[in-house]
């Protein structure tokens, strides 16, 4: 199938060009707004964009992989952000980020996001989430968990698979206490 | 008393500049200075310094880039005359300024100066400034200098001697990229050595107009890139492996060939078009191994094109003419040659000779074939060789001289236009005799069939070729690089260039028997050095009078006509 940006998507862009004085300077904007119609910004994405702008794909590529919140491929449904910064690393988060990641088959010395291979979880090792006061924090998609631990940790991972019916064996609701 | 204080006063400079004490010695700057482009723009503390004697390290900054201010190499302290609640400069009992030391340090290479501002570069604070900077740019550096092309010539080595620290404090494991990136066809990139100043990707965007670099990634994973699936590919790109302030782009044609210490350096020219950039050549043990841009603000600023830089590998051809010869040589001896043809010409006639010379023959050159040529009453052309132009620096015109040959009378005004009217007089059987210096005319519209018509062919050339495989006598050449002279540039600019390799066998330079030649057969002697040909030049010759050989010094001159 061939990639294309569907007519409102362009209009919504075409719209956001306009905000500016400068084509280029919307590209950010632009970016996010793809990101939030694709899932991520493809390369294709980066080629319509500077097309679109008036750049070279470099200038793109440039931002893309600059700034964390582009995602160059698809993310996991669940996408796992495990603060690093100072408070929570003093309250054990690296040890979180790195359970997490044996538990999910990925490489904790490895930088970026990774995603599992079953496509369900993305995890992404992050600068402060502004919540050090309930170190460490973890957010789950848009829902912040506050002083996780290892086990918590194993509870959440295995809530959101529930959620997806590709739950583990065994009787989740008895072990943990919630409906599935 | 007031007179006298003044005329001290830094606050007091003569108009248009600005007096600044660099490291405890007062002096006068321009107020502007012009910048990459050559425009006028306030004049930096980095360029103060220079012209205070005081060189400032720095990375990112290159005079023909713009500023780009991001590599910190440049950090300086500085101070400002403090003002007094009046808002008027504070003085100190014998008058002299109250100068207030800024708390922060400044880049000198964005950082314009001011009335009376104080520059220090030499404090222990900025000491130890560069030598921070350097233990950072080190962190994830590979020290790789042993198997470093850019070893010898890195200004990462040489600050690191003369500011770094001598061991590294660093024990944590290094960030690890791609060494061998290949960005475009002559081009390759090494990410780990690479200090991201920037030159590369503003040389290509605003000195080419080919935005084709940028900087991916983020933090100490940062690494230069051409986006995926397109090549780093326009005809300047080596001019980055030049700018380059360490090892991370090298030129695939010189990476590891030779060691820049070993190579000697002779100014020369680059003669591949009529732009005439100003280079420098690397040879060692007779062999060249690389051409580097020499600056020359009035010619080609700090660059040369691709297509020039590589230009050089059939001076090594295994076809090179290495003695002398033809079909009436009976030995390859330069004496019985000279003797051979100088008789020969003594016999032609007026109106029955004709001369193609190439304009890629030196001025000197090319003034003694014009001094043949009026001996012998013979007219004369050159041959033309044209290709795309470009908007930097590469010029249709492929000769290096054709301005020189024009200037000399050698080339017809639309050079060439004489030599469908030779092979037309040869085969009519107008022509006899024919003499042509540094070209094959059997690629130039006269065919060998019209050639083997003609009672006496004498060429010349470096390589053999369709002329010389015929003519009654020929002479090996030199390429420009084994000989001294000089050429006239499009734009009428002499310039000249030095020998830097000796040519093979037997082959000599053109001006060397092309007097001896002069001499034999006009009994005039113009001398046989490039000099006294060139003075001799100059007394004949309007467009060349008012130069003298030595005036032409590194930069060359332009010619008043
Ligand atoms: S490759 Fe060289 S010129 Fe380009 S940013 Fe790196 S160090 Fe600077
Ligand atoms: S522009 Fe002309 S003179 Fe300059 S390097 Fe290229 S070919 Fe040589
Ligand atoms: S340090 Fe983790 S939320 Fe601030
Ligand atoms: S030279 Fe001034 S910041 Fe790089």
């Amino acid at each position: 199938m061939s990639w294309a940006v569907p007519k409102e998507v362009e209009e919504k862009v075409d719209a956001l060009v306009r905000r500016y004085p400068k084509p280029r300077s919307a590209v950010v904007m632009v970016l996010h707004a793809l990101q939030e119609h694709f899932g991520c910004i493809s390369p294709e994405a980066i080629e319509w964009t500077a097309r679109k702008l008036g750049l070279r794909p470099i200038n793109v590529l440039e931002l893309v992989t600059f700034y964390p919140m582009f995602r160059r491929e698809p993310f996991g449904k669940f996408h796992l952000r495990i603060c690093r910064t100072l408070s929570c690393a003093l309250a054990g988060s690296h040890q979180l980020h790195r359970h997490i990641c044996e538990k999910l088959g990925l490489d904790p010395a490895k930088p970026g996001p990774q995603t599992s291979t079953d496509g369900l979880f993305t995890v992404e090792f992050v600068e402060c989430l502004a919540s050090c006061g309930t170190a460490p924090v973890i957010m789950c998609n848009e829902t912040q968990h506050e002083q996780m631990t290892i086990e918590q940790v194993d509870k959440l991972l295995d809530q959101c698979r529930c959620k997806c019916g590709t739950g583990r064996e065994g009787n989740l609701a008895a072990e943990h206490g919630f409906e599935p | 008393m007031k007179q006298s204080q003044q005329s001290n006063d830094p606050l007091a400079a003569p108009p248009g500049m600005i007096s600044v004490t660099v490291d405890g010695r007062t002096v006068l700057v321009p107020r502007t200075m012009p910048d990459w482009q050559g425009r006028q723009v306030p004049t930096t503390m980095l360029q103060a310094c220079e012209l205070a004697g005081v060189t400032v390290p720095h990375y990112c900054y290159h005079p023909k880039l713009p500023v780009a201010g991001n590599c910190r190499m440049c950090l300086v302290e500085y101070g400002v005359p403090a003002l007094g609640p009046d808002r008027k400069p504070m003085r100190q009992p014998d008058g002299s300024l109250v100068i207030k030391k800024s708390p922060r340090p400044a880049i000198a290479c964005a950082t314009p100066v001011s009335p009376g501002m104080e520059i220090y570069t030499s404090t222990p604070t900025v000491k130890l400034m560069r030598q921070s900077v350097l233990e950072f740019l080190l962190i994830n550096h590979p020290l790789d200098c042993p198997i470093c092309d850019q070893a010898g010539e890195c200004k990462l080595q040489e600050y690191s001697v003369e500011y770094g620290r001598a061991s590294s404090r660093f024990v944590e494991t290094k960030v690890h990229k791609n060494k061998q990136v290949d960005l475009g066809p002559r081009i390759m990139l090494d990410q780990e050595r690479c200090i991201l100043c920037s030159r590369c990707i503003r040389f290509t965007r605003d000195v080419v107009g080919d935005d084709a670099l940028g900087i991916v990634n983020r933090g100490s994973y940062s690494a230069i890139a051409a986006y995926p699936g397109t090549t780093f590919d326009n005809n300047y790109t080596l001019n980055t492996a030049d700018i380059c302030p360490v090892g991370a782009l090298t030129s695939k044609d010189f990476r590891f060939q030779m060691r820049v210490w070993f190579l000697k350096e002779t100014m020369s020219l680059c003669a591949s078009c009529g732009t005439g950039c100003n280079i420098v050549i690397g040879s060692r043990e007779n062999r060249i191994y690389r051409f580097t841009p020499r600056q020359n603000d009035a010619v080609n600023s700090c660059w040369m094109c691709d297509y020039g830089r590589l230009n050089y590998r059939w001076i090594e051809r295994a076809d090179r003419l290495t003695n002398p010869g033809g079909t009436k040589l009976t030995k390859p001896d330069w004496e019985d040659a000279i003797n051979g043809i100088a008789a020969g010409l003594k016999q032609t006639i007026p109106g029955h000779i004709a001369i193609v010379a190439s304009a890629r023959l030196t001025n000197e050159e090319l003034y003694l074939v014009r001094r043949l040529a009026q001996f012998l009453g013979a007219p004369t052309d050159c041959a033309p060789r044209s290709g795309p132009a470009d908007n930097l620096l590469l010029c249709a015109d492929r000769n290096p001289n054709t301005k020189g040959a024009q200037l000399l009378g050698i080339a017809a005004s639309l050079p060439g236009a004489n030599l469908p009217v030779f092979a037309r007089l040869i085969r009519n059987g107008t022509i006899r005799s024919l003499l042509v210096f540094g070209e094959d005319v059997t690629r130039h519209g006269i065919a060998p069939e019209d050639l083997a018509r003609l009672d006496f062919l004498v060429a010349s050339d470096i390589h053999s070729n369709g002329t010389t495989m015929i003519s009654h006598y020929f002479l090996p050449g030199c390429a420009h690089v084994e000989k001294r002279g000089s050429f006239t540039n499009v734009h009428g600019r002499i310039q000249k260039f030095e020998k830097a390799v000796d040519p093979p066998g037997l082959a000599r330079p053109e001006l060397y028997w092309l007097s001896e030649l002069v001499c034999r057969v006009t009994g005039q002697s113009v001398g046989r050095t490039v000099e006294s040909v060139f003075e001799a030049m100059r007394a004949e010759v309007p467009a060349f009078r008012n130069i003298a050989w030595a005036d032409l010094e590194d930069h060359g001159v332009a010619t008043s006509v």
